[in-house]
Parts: structure tokens; sequence; C-alpha cells
């Protein structure tokens, strides 16, 4: 991934010129930044996904996703650094593991899920940072390897450089801290979505401090491993789209009473152990 | 051109921002900013939304007085209560500012400027000013015979509010910890915003001046709007959170019964919503 991850982000480099709206108090749109975002045809926006699809999938054949993957985003997000995205496989097609692409972020893989065999992989939501406006991509892997892709068009921007707090360096005060709870009834044997809360400033790098007349270091959460009493349910490759504070929604099938073990991995190779007793309590 | 004040009280002087957000035609002159005449000097607050807007502050302080502009208070760090300070450097006041203000300003200035000035052209704002007296709990200032309390409080609209009270007239500068009629906007802590409000409503003064919405207001009356809407947005936030809704969707239905209370309310609820849940999820 580092490699690929480098050169992608030295390709989009240049959509970072682009102006983001206003978010002075909350702001909306001002023309002038509306047609900048206009003036990226549709030709370009899919020459941009080709090559996105070469640098990361190679030469593999992509299919129609619109019976395996659905993504649901809000076609006008109300804070560019924190866009809900979610993904829902269909059954029908096992897959093995999903990504997740932002076509027009500087560095576009948001995410990639591998799944264990304590996976229930239906439903995934994070949320994200969205830098322009953008096609965001959602690629299932099959089983069998094959690829399906579904995709979503997302109008919002200047999620990558705005501040993560008023003042970034009270960001990383509680980094690391994770809260887990279950969406559903416990039920052994039965699938249950969790929801997995972590402390982290997920800072990417773009995030400005004047005094210093520097970008505050990129500093972001790598992997995150979660397993149910040592089966995998998920191993994840993240980038700087996650969003502060990052929030990941996840279905697993607990078959007992059991511990999930979380494992949290950042750039700065800081390492993160929690582990929740399932149910709580 | 100087700007229409309203004198609120002997020698407070306010100007009403529009309930609009930035645009070219109102050069984000959007916030309350004024200044108050004490025998000796002036303070500023706040510098306005734009070196324009500043300027003209400048020229309405001029109209009224010749007296030194010694203080530019700087009341938290949103563009439009703190771009204008540039128009003051000649005067060489002292800047003033909660001790949070220079940490958020680096975080943030550029961020604004960048995107003020996409909208109002090249050099509308100009470069960062930072605050040379920092407040970190209470201050005083001294314009001759004229007392003003300055107050830097905890996390609330911003993590940097800071509010002046002048003794002499019972008048409380509120600025952004104080919405009337224009919808709040939150970018704090909401736990934190009600508790400096309990705080600010028991400081003996007679009226406040918003940071948006009319120049003046009766004290501590004036409060019940604000006090109302977060109110509804922490219950309603916290049910949608304990009932498993998401974020987004919690965005669409916490705080409508507010809706027609408050202008700009479609501009700016979702996002408080967004804020409160990211604060409140974490209980």
């Amino acid at each position: 991934m580092g490699v690929t991850r480098s050169l992608l982000a030295a390709l989009m480099m240049g959509s970072l010129a682009a102006l983001a709206p206003p978010r002075a108090h909350g702001g909306d749109d001002s023309a002038a930044i509306m047609q900048q975002h206009a003036a990226e045809d549709a030709a370009e926006r899919a020459a941009r996904w080709k090559s996105l699809q070469q640098a990361v999938f190679g030469a593999r054949q992509m299919q129609d996703g619109s019976g395996v993957i659905q993504i649901d985003a809000p076609e006008h997000a109300l804070d560019a650094a924190l866009v809900p995205v979610t993904l829902t496989v269909k059954p029908g097609t096992p897959v093995k593991g999903v990504y997740l692409v932002i076509d027009n972020n500087p560095s576009p893989v948001a995410g990639h899920f591998t799944f264990g065999p304590r996976a229930d992989p239906r439903v995934l939501k994070m949320r994200v940072r969205v830098n322009q406006y953008t096609f965001i991509h959602a690629v299932a892997e099959a089983s069998d390897g094959r690829l399906y892709v579904s995709q979503q068009f997302v109008k919002t921007s200047g999620g990558c450089s705005a501040p993560v707090g008023p003042d970034n360096s009270q960001a990383l005060q509680d980094v690391g801290l994770m809260k887990l709870h279950l969406l559903g009834p416990f039920q052994a044997g039965k699938p249950v979505q969790a929801q997995l809360m972590i402390r982290h400033p997920n800072f990417n790098g773009m995030q400005m401090d004047l005094i210093t007349r520097a970008y505050t270091p990129a500093r972001f959460i790598r992997t995150i491993d979660a397993s149910y009493d040592g089966a995998a349910v998920f191993h994840l490759d993240s980038d700087i789209s996650l969003s502060t504070d990052p929030v990941i929604t996840f279905g697993f099938v607990p078959d007992k009473r059991g511990t999930m073990s979380l494992i949290v991995r950042d750039s700065d190779n800081a390492l993160f152990n929690h582990s929740f007793d399932v149910p709580a309590g | 051109m100087p700007l229409t004040m309203a004198e609120v009280a002997p020698g407070v002087f306010m100007r009403r921002g529009v309930d609009e957000d930035v645009s070219v035609a109102n050069d984000d002159a959007i916030a309350n900013i004024g200044f108050i005449v004490g025998r000796e000097a002036v303070a500023v607050t706040d510098a306005g939304g734009s070196l324009n807007d500043g300027r003209r502050l400048h020229a309405s302080i001029r109209r009224v007085t010749q007296l030194p502009i010694r203080y530019v208070l700087m009341s938290h760090v949103h563009p439009d209560h703190v771009f204008g300070a540039g128009a003051f450097s000649a005067d060489h006041p002292t800047y003033v500012g909660h001790a949070a203000l220079p940490g958020a300003l680096a975080a943030r200035w550029e961020y604004y400027r960048v995107r003020t000035e996409a909208i109002l052209g090249r050099d509308s704002v100009g470069p960062m000013v930072t605050p040379t007296m920092l407040v970190k709990d209470r201050a005083q200032i001294d314009l001759g015979g004229r007392i003003v309390e300055l107050t830097a409080h905890g996390t609330a609209h911003t993590d940097c509010d800071l509010s002046a009270f002048d003794r002499r007239s019972a008048t409380l500068i509120a600025a952004d910890l104080l919405f009337v009629r224009r919808a709040p906007s939150l970018d704090g802590s909401l736990k934190g915003w009600l508790k400096e409000l309990t705080l600010l409503k028991s400081i003996p003064a007679k009226r406040a001046v918003p940071g948006h919405g009319p120049t003046s207001v009766n004290w501590p009356d004036g409060s019940q709007d604000l006090e109302r809407y977060l109110g509804v947005l922490l219950r309603e936030t916290r049910a949608a959170i304990k009932k498993g809704v998401e974020i987004d969707a919690a965005a669409k239905t916490v705080g409508l019964s507010e809706r027609s209370r408050w202008l700009l309310f479609d501009d700016y609820n979702g996002h408080n919503v967004l804020q409160a849940f990211k604060e409140l999820e974490w209980e």
C-alpha cells in the first residue's frame, strides 16, 4: 500500500489547488467556487477513476456492482470533514473484502476492509473527509476474486484542510481511547452490528499551524484489526481520509459470549489495544 | 464611509451586522461590532469581518472621538470578528484575546483567509493578527475612568471566547456567546456553552450586546431563546444517540421545533447537531 499511496498522492496533488467553499461560520457555496467544481467535466472524472483503478487494482476486470454492493452518502454533506458513508453488501455474492475510494482526495484509497471468519460483511459505516466534489467508489472483492464496483457523487469540499479543532495541539489528549457498543441485542450465533469509536485526530498533514508556519505533521490510523475470541472479524487498511475520532460500524457473528479485541496502529507506529466483553458487563 | 452606529449605552457604540453569511455584497460585515469610549482611550470590540469592515469601523470611531485606540478586543477565532483587526495596526493598539486564541488563530487563520478571500478578493483580510494581551481567567482594561472587565470562558461557542463587561454602563459585550434571532453556531462545546451562559447570567448587566442579532437586549432575559435552543439540541441529540440514530439522520431531525424561531436555521442547525453528536456520543 505504501508505494501505491505515495504514488497516488503525487498524482492527486494538482487537485489540491481547487478552493473549497467558505465555512466561516457554517456557510454556503459561493458562485465562483461552484464554477470551479463544475469545470471538471464528466470525461475528466471518468479518466481519473480509470487511472485510479489502474493504480490500485492493476489490469483486473471490474464489473457493475449494482447487484453486489451499494454505497450511500449524503449528496450534499453538511460537514466536509465528517461525511458518513454506508457500504451495503447485498446477499447472494460472498465477499472477502471491500474498498472505499474517494477519487478526488489527495490519497484516494480511504479504506480497505478484509473480512475474517467472524465477520458479517453486510453493512459497514464510517465517516470520512472529502476534499472536493468527487465520485466515491465502493469496490467489493468477491470470494472468487472478482471485483464489483458501485459509485456515488458527493458535493462537498474542504474536509481535508479543515482544522481538527480550534487548537490542534489538544487533539492528542485522549488518543487511543476506544468505545464499543452493540447496536442490537446479543444472541449467540446471530449476526449483530457493533459501533467502534476511537479517539484519534487522524491528522492528514494538511492542517496548517501559522505560528510555526508549518503543517501539523500527518498522524493517522493505518490499520485496525478486530477479532472475536481470537478469530478475525476484519482487518482495515485505512488512510488520511478517515475523519477525526473515527467511528466505524461493522457486523460480526458471536458464536457465544466472548471478547472483542481491537488493535489499532497509527502512522507513528503507536499501538492501541482494547478488549471488550460481548455483551458488555 | 463610516458605519451606522447605535449608541446602546452612553459611550458604547455598536454596529448591527446583517443576518447573512459572507458575500461580496456585505464585505463580511455580518457580526455586531463596535467600540467603548473612556476618558482617555477607546477599546474596539470586535474589529469586523474584513479589512474594509475594520476600516469603516475606524472611520466611525473618528467621527465620535479623536482619543487613541488603545485596545482591540478579539472575542474569538471566527473570521467575521477578527479579520478587521489589521485595519487598526497603524494605531498600535494592544490586541486582547483569550489565552487559547493564538493557537486557534494559528490553526485557522489561513484556512479562513483563503476561503474569505476567494469571495471578497485578494488582500481583503491581510496577514494574521495575534493578540499580545492574553486573558487566562479574568483581566481588566482601563479606558480612563472606565474599567472594562474581561472574562476568558471555558469552551463554549468556541474554545477561545472572551466576553467584556463595561461596569459604568452595566453593559455586557457577549459577542458570540450570545446569538439572538440569528441561528447560533456551535464550534466548541454544547455542555460548556450552557455552563458559560449560566455564569454570564450572574453578571450584573442591564443589557447585553449579542454577536449576532439586535445590538442590545435586556439581560439576563435576552439569553432565553439561546438557552432554550441549546437545551433542545442537548436533549434531542442525547435521545437520538441513545436510540442508535445515525449521526446524519440525527442532523435532519434534531432541533426542528426551533426552525421557525431562527434566521438562517437551515444553514446552521444540521452542523450544530453534528457538533453536539460528536461531543455527546462519548458520554
